[in-house]
């Protein structure tokens, strides 16, 4: 609110300089629109795509749509090998969240709580999983879980994006752990309370923002991987990314339904970063602001 | 209902934290730890509580060996010097977490909650989260916590040195009374030993990670039983001097001497450490008979009513605390005066030889 109120408050001093000098507050209201012009572009061109059929889309230039029209997403919606998609990336990412977040809460406890032999080496050497591209790693995860029967399903590409999503899960909550002063684990211990009720009554609630923010960051990588989830994954849990890099049919590409897709792609990450706003900067700080 | 130390000692990464300690409070006591910043106050309650193991030694509650059971199974009640309560529960859920645990009734735990609120006056703030109280307010938060719980043992870590002045005189005039009620032990840790003095009971001095004396408050406070402990127990520290007993002459400094007054007149010859409380530091002759000292002055801190005045005498650095405010003159000589009676002498290894004769008397 009162952000709000300063960046009004300085649109006013704007507007009346700009009555009495002009050029210079134009300057900044042109090159403010450019840019927001710049960073919108492509999505509003994949969502005016979207809108055309594919003769409209090849044949002219329209910076609308001339015959606006909803087939493609309806084309999405009801092929099953289109939506299938959609719900083949949901299962594997919040299982990939879910496994992150429950498997990095009681790591991060200990780095953030214990001193123990090598714990600062281990720390980071959790992060450095982080810094090989997911490339490297394709063609393990590819043999061992071809071996092992996991190929094709859910949980293998889930377990897979655990790999750069857990350092990264433990990473934060450490930082929001941190910052919870020891002292309230002892009193609580001093009250009665054993390890597992006070992680989860009392501990838990105090990190719950950092917890939100793990789950943030596993969901949005998860959402965003492409290489690791095409490469173990053939027919039964095809992501929605990997469906739309193969979408070439006789006819060539599908334009239109492509567009759709990709506007679809686009709304989950758009509506779980609406819920973790506030807390994204001390996220990507990796709870450490 | 008692707690014994038993050759307690506490070692981390080779460095000793306490050294082998043996203790017993007695049920129903109020017990001081009094002593500076990293003696060791914090590390014993520490023990006493059972969040650290003892390198060495038993801890007995009431003729049980309690070392290595878990702090949760323990009757111990702990407040820290940093307000610590439950920031996303109600107060009424902060006092109530102890008795929650312990699944009482639920009609107990409010009724219970309900009494203790009242004694921390806490009634009308149980809906509020403590974040949203004052200093004062969440430390009471605390306090009532430690107290629902109707331990056995009641740890408070300088429980009141994070307060203002105001609400610290407040909350400390309480403690006394709250403890009356409990019939508990409490042990109370503090740097201050005006504060050990007002909450009685007894104190032990802690100096380095050892116990120097525990006994009752006033006993400690007239009588330490040695240099350590006098040093400890005095605000600002107890000032020292070299003095060497020949005849019926003190000798100090470079052939300096004065006549051995009083009790003085009745060591044995030899070496020893003359040690005066502040207040006992006169800047007039109170009476003829007292020692007279040469010195010069340094540095005075006007506190409104006292006057704190830093005098160097010889290479020792004394501070004397006078009633009135005293605009003196900074580098002068002046001559300060000091009672025998209020000389307590130690031994050259910090024994106490002869305790200043007011003391006794008292």
């Amino acid at each position: 609110m009162a952000q709000a109120a300063v960046v009004r408050a300085q649109g006013a001093t704007l507007a009346r300089t700009s009555a009495a000098a002009g050029p210079r507050v134009k300057t900044s209201a042109v090159v403010m629109t450019l840019y927001l012009v710049f960073l919108l572009l492509p999505i509003y061109w994949l969502f005016n795509m979207s809108l055309k059929d594919n003769s409209e889309i090849l044949s002219s230039f329209s910076l609308w749509p001339q015959e606006p029209t909803l087939d493609n997403y309806r084309t999405i919606l009801t092929d099953a090998s289109w939506y299938m998609g959609y719900v083949n990336s949901m299962i594997y990412v919040v299982m990939n969240t879910v496994i992150s977040v429950t498997v990095a809460l009681p790591a991060a406890y200990a780095f953030s709580r214990y001193r123990f032999m090598g714990d600062k080496h281990l720390f980071f050497w959790l992060l450095t999983n982080r810094m090989a591209p997911p490339a490297v790693f394709a063609l393990p995860f590819f043999q061992l879980y071809s071996a092992v029967g996991l190929f094709d399903t859910h949980i293998a590409v889930a377990l897979a994006h655990c790999l750069f999503n857990v350092p990264l899960a433990v990473w934060i909550l450490e930082g929001f752990m941190r910052g919870v002063p020891k002292e309230i684990d002892e009193t609580a211990y001093i009250d009665g309370y054993s390890f597992p009720r006070f992680f989860v009554k009392i501990f838990m609630p105090l990190i719950a923002s950092g917890i939100g923010v793990a789950a943030f960051f596993a969901f949005m990588f998860s959402w965003v991987e492409l290489l690791l989830s095409r490469t173990l994954t053939s027919v039964d849990a095809k992501p929605i990314a990997a469906t739309m890099t193969r979408t070439v049919s006789a006819s060539g590409l599908d334009w239109g339904v492509l567009a759709a897709a990709g506007i679809l792609t686009i709304v989950p990450g758009a509506l779980v970063i609406w819920f973790v706003r506030n807390y994204i900067a001390k996220g990507f700080a990796l709870g450490r602001v | 209902m008692t707690l014994v130390l038993d050759n307690v000692s506490k070692v981390v990464d080779g460095r000793t934290h306490i050294y082998p300690t043996s203790l017993t409070l007695e049920k129903g006591t109020m017990n001081v730890l009094l002593g500076p910043t990293l003696a060791g106050k914090t590390s014993l309650m520490r023990l006493m509580a059972g969040l650290d193991k003892p390198a060495t030694g038993r801890i007995v509650w009431n003729g049980e060996d309690v070392t290595d059971r878990r702090v949760q199974d323990r009757n111990v009640a702990m407040v820290y010097q940093q307000f610590v309560n439950y920031p996303t529960l109600s107060v009424w859920e902060n006092i109530a977490s102890p008795l929650k645990v312990a699944r009482r009734p639920r009609a107990e735990i409010d009724a219970a909650v309900k009494k203790t609120a009242a004694l921390m006056k806490l009634d009308g703030l149980l809906d509020r989260k403590p974040l949203e109280l004052s200093g004062g307010q969440q430390q009471r938060c605390a306090l009532a916590r430690a107290l629902v719980k109707d331990a056995g043992l009641v740890l408070l870590d300088e429980p009141l040195a994070n307060l203002d002045y105001k609400l610290r005189e407040e909350l400390r005039a309480e403690i006394p009374r709250i403890f009356e009620e409990s019939g508990a032990i409490f042990v109370y840790a503090t740097t201050e030993p005006e504060e050990a003095l007002l909450l009685g009971g007894n104190t032990a001095t802690l100096w380095e990670g050892r116990v120097t004396q525990f006994g009752r408050t006033p006993d400690v406070y007239r009588r330490p039983a040695d240099a350590v402990t006098a040093r400890v127990f005095s605000d600002p520290p107890m000032n020292f001097l070299k003095i060497a007993k020949a005849g019926d002459r003190l000798l100090f400094g470079e052939g300096q001497s004065v006549p051995a007054l009083g009790a003085l007149g009745a060591l044995k010859d030899g070496r020893y450490l003359a040690g005066f409380r502040p207040n006992h530091l006169e800047l007039e002759p109170p009476h003829p008979g007292c020692l007279a000292f040469p010195a010069v002055l340094s540095e005075t801190e006007i506190t409104g009513s006292e006057t704190y005045v830093h005098i160097d005498h010889g290479g020792e650095r004394w501070v004397g605390l006078v009633h009135g405010v005293r605009a003196l003159e900074h580098g002068r000589a002046l001559t300060v005066h000091v009672d025998p009676a209020h000389v307590y002498v130690f031994e050259e290894d910090g024994a106490l030889a002869a305790p200043a004769s007011y003391a006794l008397a008292a």
